[in-house]
């Protein structure tokens, strides 16, 4: 990526007007009740982003990521989702106790999300300018005209050319690239709090994406929001996120400030996420790649879900769910922010 | 939008012709004489037998028959049935009937079976729209004829809440039952159709996106949802206004009401071939204006296509 | 009826792209336009994510736990046993009059399987008998004119979709022509003149205005499938012509034919039933449904029997046939699971 959006690891966290963060994760579990059987998507989340942050919540498919992020936009199928556990407190209010319309006016307005894919994400049917113009039609009672011009505002921001002449344009005839900017347009049309962006550029050229990546990052700056980027992909991580979470199996394994992870993994799975990225001081070298496939959520494995992929797995990883512990240096001197749930991470860490 | 209404345009003359045509040809050249069954059971005098084949130009090639025919029509002239009547004004008593019909039937139709579609779709696999669901079946699976009857029987004759046949085609009142039962077939496809899509497109990506905007459930469902799913169900309404215009052969012989079905079912029966070919040719027109209108229709509803 | 090793609807290698084809298929397409609205209602979705099993096995999985598979199914075997041998299910001769004893007598619903089981029609012959021998020629009916429009129409629809050009044009418009007469009016004009009408010549004029429907679901099928990876892949790799449209192409469009087959036989039952009704279909001495119902429905206010079992077992079957074709796609769009 060309641009130099990072941002000094240890941003001081800004907090929410309870001195709590903007919004915070508590042992959340989300469950699909299924013909097959109960699959557990997230057992046990926790995490916190605040004002002008950027957590990056990296993971496979399936590994509750996506999951996590419509739980607290409350916009899970319920059923076949349950939420038996856990709170989700956004300014230190738990969203989960909300009346419906209560929730509803934060969607949108305090707490926005972009999807992944921009073409089935928009309406084919109605103009852009007609899905802009409803934010504000519909949250700040703007008439068609008023609501018209904000969406052509909006498109300029976003730097879609001609957007006058582009409002009344239909989703098919933008490409991929214009269709992510007005996705991000549309989540930021009422300045929100916090956005949650779902892998946002996984459909797009490679070029664009660093486009749209940086654009999505100047953005959250001005506006000073949280930001919760769901990936894949290491790389769009280490240029934006502030701290990251890694996630396997509907939990959490491990925490860290962005460029301390990639130093120092303290995860073995995260440890087999880096060594898979191709380098070029290894050309000509064979690939890592981790064995085995991601757990079955319906019969997820005893102990670690980790352990039956793990190259380092003992007898306990078998029998025990490895906590989230605190992570230290070799000397005891604690390192902020640094959390792994693996029972062996200091031979992890300190090789 | 313009070429695309002219080609298709252009498209609909080989049809046209294609299918008078086609009936044309099964009307007049398979075995069976009509002049010979205008006697019935009598013998003909082979003179007058001529003088008929010659009158209604059943001596001349089948071909020339046909542009002979094609010919009339375009100055306005369907011919003239063996009964001596004109084609044109049989047809101009029948059709008012079979478009009231028609309309009332469509009505019906769009009104039941877009609601209980909606309903059913947003609420599948509950109660509902298990009754739905086992109420479309059985109307789909017992014949038209059978229900027809059944309902004349039931409602007409032992209830007697309507009367069981139509006397008065102007009485909408007398309309009612027959425009159900004519109804109820597409009734029961437009509400699994309407089901089927809104079903589909509550799982669609903008749905979630409109959810994800804080829209009112209202809005979601009203605007985003509908939008979408009466896209498919336009267009079959749209072909099945077409198909109830051309008449209903069963429903109308059962009312015994004055339409183009009953005219064209008594002309078959009756080897009245221009009555035939005249009918056959209006609802051949009917049929691909209707089509036509359909593929606007779409155009019009759906971006995807219009600008393609 | 695909089992879960039949190779029509199995090719592993193209598990995602089946569903793209099956996706739009109408709910009971017995109509073509539904079928055609949903078709390209459909063709904007996206194919289905990975998956571990190939779409055949996992058709048969689904096919397997849906109860209206096995209730259809259930029904048709019984219904086609009556077909092939009503004898198994009764002795009564069903042209045997009694006028003078059983004008019209009301069923004895306790003697089961007797003569008497469902009552006497007006000439004194037994429903019930009647009823039984007159499955064989609604089903045969039914049966052949499924598979001469889906043979006729599937060839055709293949030609026009592979081939295109000039080749599809006239295929088309010859398609739109026969369309042009909806298929009760053209099976009335053509029966019209024959005067001795049998169970073929009423099979041939069922399919002579039938088969449009299954050439067009065909014709877009292919032309979906044409544009697919795995075909440019066998066209890449040297496949011949026929080789790609018989290995390639047809067993991934058979899903949503078979389909439409299915459901469209309950229809042409009805209308076979429907054109004996209208006394242009099959004549007195044939028993079939349709000719029992057109002869009872004078009676219907003193024996409404005589005009119910027919037209109740008319009914069933149709509805069997609906049933199993839509089992069968939704077993086969994994999209409204």
């Amino acid at each position: 990526m060309t641009t130099t959006t990072a941002k000094p690891a240890n941003v001081p966290e800004q907090k929410g007007p309870d001195g709590g963060p903007l919004l915070e994760v508590r042992d959340l579990h989300v469950e699909f009740h299924t013909r097959d059987g109960v699959a557990k998507a997230v057992n046990g989340v926790n995490y916190s982003v605040g004002a002008g942050e950027t957590l990056a919540v990296l993971g496979e498919s399936g590994s509750g990521k996506s999951v996590t992020a419509q739980a607290i936009m409350g916009i899970l199928d319920m059923p076949p989702a349950r939420i038996p556990k856990g709170e989700i407190l956004f300014r230190g209010q738990d969203m989960l106790k909300m009346s419906g319309e209560e929730r509803r006016k934060i969607r949108g307005a305090k707490i926005a999300m972009i999807f992944q894919d921009a073409l089935s994400s928009l309406n084919p049917v109605l103009s852009v300018g007609y899905q802009l113009g409803e934010m504000f039609r519909i949250h700040q009672g703007l008439s068609k005209k008023d609501a018209k011009a904000k969406a052509i505002e909006l498109m300029d921001r976003v730097r879609i050319p001609a957007a006058r002449e582009r409002v009344g344009d239909y989703p098919h005839q933008f490409s991929g690239g214009m269709r992510q900017r007005i996705m991000i347009a549309m989540a930021l049309a009422l300045e929100p709090d916090l956005i949650i962006a779902d892998e946002p550029t996984t459909a797009l050229d490679v070029t664009v994406q660093a486009q749209v990546m940086d654009l999505l990052a100047e953005l959250q700056r001005e506006f000073n929001m949280g930001l919760i980027l769901i990936t894949h992909d290491l790389g769009v991580v280490a240029d934006v996120a502030d701290k990251i979470a890694v996630m396997y199996a509907g939990r959490i394994v491990e925490t860290a400030p962005v460029h301390e992870l990639y130093k120092r993994p303290a995860h073995p799975y995260t440890r087999g996420l880096l060594d898979s990225i191709p380098r070029l001081d290894q050309k000509g070298q064979e690939l890592y790649a981790i064995k085995g496939l991601p757990p079955n959520l319906l019969n997820i494995p005893a102990g670690c879900a980790f352990s039956p992929r793990c190259p380092k797995a003992q007898d306990i990883c078998r029998t025990e769910i490895p906590a989230l512990h605190d992570v230290a240096e070799r000397d005891g001197a604690a390192m902020p922010g640094r959390r792994s749930a693996c029972h062996f991470w200091k031979e992890t860490i300190h090789g | 939008m313009g070429r695309f209404v002219a080609r298709r345009l252009l498209q609909m003359i080989p049809v046209f012709i294609g299918t008078t045509l086609l009936i044309f040809l099964m009307v007049y050249s398979l075995p069976g004489d009509p002049v010979k069954a205008m006697f019935g059971s009598k013998a003909a005098d082979p003179a007058t037998v001529a003088k008929l084949r010659h009158d209604y130009g059943l001596d001349k090639p089948l071909i020339q028959q046909y542009w002979d025919y094609i010919s009339g029509l375009f100055q306005g002239d369907f011919g003239q049935s063996f009964t001596g009547r004109p084609v044109a004004d049989l047809m101009a008593d029948a059709f008012p009937v079979t478009i009231r019909l028609a309309l009332f039937a469509f009505a019906i139709e769009l009104v039941v079976g877009i609601g209980l579609g909606v309903l059913t779709g947003l609420r599948r696999g509950k109660f509902l729209d298990q009754v739905v669901l086992i109420f479309t079946l059985i109307v789909v699976s017992i014949p038209v004829f059978v229900l027809g009857n059944l309902a004349q029987f039931v409602i007409g004759v032992k209830w007697k809440l309507v009367t069981p046949t139509v006397r008065d085609s102007q009485d909408l009142s007398q309309l009612i039952l027959p425009a159900v039962v004519l109804a109820l077939l597409s009734l029961a496809y437009v509400t699994r159709l309407t089901r089927t899509t809104v079903a589909e497109n509550l799982r669609a990506d903008y749905i979630r996106t409109a959810v994800a905007k804080g829209l009112p459930r209202r809005r979601v469902v009203g605007v985003h949802l509908m939008r979408n799913s009466l896209i498919p169900v336009v267009t079959f309404l749209g072909t099945d206004l077409g198909m109830l215009m051309g008449g209903a052969i069963v429903t109308e012989g059962i009312f015994n009401v004055p339409g183009v079905g009953n005219t064209l079912y008594q002309a078959v029966i009756t080897s009245e071939g221009p009555t035939v070919v005249g009918v056959v040719t209006v609802l051949v027109l009917v049929y691909l204006v209707s089509s036509l209108v359909v593929d606007l229709l779409y155009a019009v509803l759906d971006p995807r296509i219009r600008y393609a | 009826m695909p089992d879960n090793k039949s190779p029509q609807v199995t090719p592993s290698s193209v598990a995602g792209a089946g569903p793209a084809v099956t996706g739009g298929l109408a709910d009971t397409a017995a109509a073509g336009v539904a079928v055609a609205a949903e078709l390209a209602a459909g063709t904007d979705k996206q194919t289905s994510t990975e998956k571990a099993r190939s779409l055949g096995q996992d058709a048969w999985r689904e096919l397997r736990r849906s109860w209206l598979f096995w209730a259809s199914g259930i029904l048709l075997v019984l219904l086609i046993l009556m077909a092939a041998w009503p004898t198994l299910f009764t002795d009564v001769d069903p042209r045997q009059a009694d006028l003078r004893n059983h004008y019209l007598t009301g069923p004895q619903w306790s003697h089961f399987f007797q003569a008497d089981w469902f009552g006497y029609n007006v000439q004194g012959q037994s429903v019930y008998a009647r009823t039984v021998h007159g499955a064989r020629a609604s089903i045969i009916v039914g049966v052949c004119v499924t598979l001469a429009v889906t043979l006729v129409g599937g060839i055709v629809g293949m030609l026009a979709g592979y081939f295109g050009g000039w080749l599809d044009t006239v295929l088309s418009r010859l398609t739109d022509v026969f369309f042009g007469i909806p298929l009760l009016l053209g099976g009335l004009v053509l029966l019209q003149a024959f005067t001795n009408r049998t169970i073929w010549t009423v099979t041939f004029a069922l399919t002579a205005f039938g088969w449009m429907q299954i050439a067009r679901v065909m014709r877009g099928a292919v032309i979906t499938q044409k544009e697919a990876d795995f075909v440019t892949a066998a066209r890449a790799l040297g496949a011949g012509t026929g080789r790609i449209l018989f290995r390639h192409i047809l067993p991934n469009v058979l899903g949503p034919v078979i389909v439409v087959a299915t459901i469209a036989l309950g229809g042409y039952i009805a209308t076979e039933a429907t054109l004996s009704y209208l006394g242009i279909g099959l004549k007195d001495p044939t028993v079939s449904w349709g000719v029992d119902i057109s002869a009872s429905q004078k009676d219907l206010r003193d024996g409404p029997h005589a005009l119910l079992m027919p037209a109740g077992f008319l009914s069933l079957t149709v509805l069997a046939f609906i049933l199993l074709g839509d089992a069968v796609r939704d077993a086969l769009d994994p999209k409204l699971r």
